[in-house]
């Protein structure tokens, strides 16, 4: 029955133009705005919003990689983020010469990787078994078990001091470690990240990790291996999560115990959630909200003669619009605009 | 492990299905006691029995979502009973699920082309499909083949229930199977909807077996050749759908149930 004739779809030597020409130009404009930010912007802007929207939107997207299509909400991303950067100030270089051993980057920031997606993969093949709340519970108990050793472990993660120093290298003649090359290097590794999410979602890889999170009983009884399904997935995650790490921490210039404490592991889930899981550039869009709410909520709430030390509660009032408004965060809130315009426009 | 040539000459005359003293409990319930149980290769058989009476339990076990406490299955001569699921799907055994298990999240001709993808490689692929994709064309051909190719990029937890029914067994039908468990397909189908489906059943090329739990007797009669009777988890009677139907036990116990 499966050699019934069926319809051919477009010849495949117009794909790629096909598939260019069907990109909204909404992302046209996005891309070319992004790529002329710095002729508008000053470093600050450059560095401490966009830089660390879009460090934190990798480590958000890992999540939501794992949470909109495998239905597997991790609370370790943040951890991997943080190991790929203490590994790489261990193997590469800082101010603590004594842990420090000194290699070239293009040595340590690929072991820092490795070692950060091994755990990823240990996490994920222990989480893996367990679903809903029981897989957020084990996931927040590995990250508060690894913000403990790394406040109390001197040999290898310098206790709370933890490792400053830590420089972005000077590759082809350029420092990324000047605002405008790091904000471009943010960008592109940010952009690829979000590319490859996007189109591992339309792979059979991707395809499976939806069914997977819809229904992993049936994807078992079609064929699939879904434990070695899901750790891979969690592989594909901590990857992501370890650039992003590696990126925070020549951003900072160190990494410390409370660069995976509690409350930053936590701010990540809410940063997918306020940003929206359905779609790759929720997480962006919502780490760009938590950024500028970070930087700017204390200036807004001294504006209005609020006692400034209580602006973190305009920072989650923020948030509870947000979810209250739209289940499917500022995804959702900009799916509905849309639509009531087209309506409108009718 | 057995040689290849113990294997393929098992192959070639082992039946299809062959179940040996299967137990199955819940606790101190027993779903199922010692059923034994012989299919051969492209018989098709109908499970009839009331509610509880182990049938979808029977299939559970087949199909590796739940292993059996005691007991053994092959199929084509290969012990299977220890087996995880997809291991028992990629070497040609499918089967539907009374309530449908889809992906319903994901459009109609997605889900179609998981099942084809599942029993191939490539499951890990992270490379789109291209146009000339064999698997994508083989789901293509399956959504036309349970008449859906109307509803192909539409999510399936939007589709009506019948619809749902039909994706259900193209679900089964993906890749080459050799042998088909149906866990009520007709279950709150229309009469159209049920004729559509002794169609598509009797339809099927004659090399594939199956076996077929049903309720209604117009739909599972009229596809097989042997019925087996389950009653408490056992097995009690086997025989043409006519001796079936005339046995007066079987009668007493679930034609004259109210079921008609």
């Amino acid at each position: 029955m499966t050699d019934l004739p069926f319809r051919t779809t477009a010849a495949p030597a117009s794909r790629l133009t096909d598939q260019l020409a069907s990109v909204h130009p909404a992302w046209w404009f996005l891309s070319l705005l992004l790529l002329v930010m710095p002729l508008l912007a000053g470093d600050f802007v450059l560095v401490q919003i966009f830089g660390w929207s879009f460090i934190l939107g990798m480590i958000a997207l890992s999540l939501m990689f794992l949470g909109g299509y495998g239905g597997m909400v991790s609370l370790a991303q943040m951890t991997i983020a943080a190991i790929a950067g203490y590994m790489a100030a261990v193997f590469g270089t800082s101010s603590v010469g004594e842990i420090s051993m000194g290699l070239p980057w293009w040595v340590a920031v690929p072991i820092a990787l490795a070692i950060a997606t091994l755990f990823g993969v240990i996490v994920g093949a222990l989480a893996v078994r367990t679903a809903g709340i029981y897989t957020i519970m084990i996931t927040l108990a590995i990250s508060a078990a690894f913000f403990y050793f790394a406040l109390q472990n001197y040999e290898i993660f310098n206790g709370q001091r933890g490792f400053n120093g830590i420089r972005a290298p000077v590759v082809f003649g350029v420092d990324w470690r000047d605002p405008v090359a790091f904000y471009y290097l943010t960008l592109g590794i940010a952009t690829l990240s979000f590319l490859f999410v996007l189109y591992i979602s339309r792979s059979p890889f991707g395809l499976a990790l939806q069914g997977i999170r819809d229904n992993a009983r049936r994807m078992s009884a079609i064929g699939y291996n879904v434990t070695a399904h899901r750790v891979a997935a969690y592989a594909v995650a901590s990857l992501i999560a370890g650039l992003a790490g590696i990126l925070l921490t020549w951003q900072n210039g160190q990494i410390s115990p409370g660069t995976a404490g509690i409350s930053a592991v936590i701010d990540i889930l809410v940063i997918a959630v306020v940003g929206g899981l359905s779609h790759p550039i929720g997480p962006f869009l919502g780490a760009l909200l938590y950024v500028l709410l970070r930087t700017f909520a204390l200036d807004v709430f001294s504006m209005f003669g609020f006692e400034s030390t209580r602006f973190n509660l305009l920072v989650g009032v923020s948030f509870l619009i947000v979810v209250l408004l739209s289940p499917d965060g500022l995804i959702g809130l900009w799916k509905r605009w849309r639509d009531r315009a087209r309506r409108g426009a009718r | 492990m057995a040689s290849i040539a113990e294997r393929l000459s098992a192959t070639g005359t082992a039946n299809a299905l062959e179940l040996r003293g299967v137990t199955r409990l819940f606790g101190a319930l027993a779903a199922l006691s010692d059923v034994t149980l012989s299919v051969g290769p492209g018989e098709r058989r109908a499970v009839l029995g009331s509610n509880g009476a182990g049938k979808t339990t029977l299939f559970n076990c087949i199909t590796g979502d739940f292993l059996p406490t005691s007991g053994t299955i092959r199929f084509f001569g290969e012990d299977i009973t220890v087996f995880p699921a997809q291991e028992r799907i990629r070497r040609g055994l499918r089967r539907t699920y009374q309530i449908s298990l889809l992906f319903t999240g994901l459009s109609v001709i997605d889900n179609v082309y998981l099942a084809c993808r599942g029993v191939s490689r490539g499951r890990f692929s992270f490379l789109r499909p291209g146009s000339r994709d064999a698997i994508r064309a083989s789901a293509e051909g399956l959504v036309e083949a349970v008449h859906l190719t109307g509803v192909r990029d539409r999510l399936v937890g939007e589709l009506a229930y019948g619809q749902q029914r039909q994706l259900e067994i193209a679900l089964a039908l993906a890749g080459a199977p050799r042998f088909i468990l149906f866990d009520e397909p007709a279950a709150g189908l229309s009469p159209t909807e049920r004729s559509e489906l002794v169609e598509i059943l009797t339809a099927l090329p004659r090399h594939i077996g199956f076996v077929i739990i049903e309720h209604d007797m117009d739909v599972a009669l009229k596809v097989v050749e042997s019925v087996t009777m389950m009653h408490n988890g056992r097995i009690f009677k086997e025989g043409a759908p006519a001796e079936i139907e005339a046995d007066p036990e079987v009668q007493e116990l679930y034609l004259g149930g109210g079921h008609g």
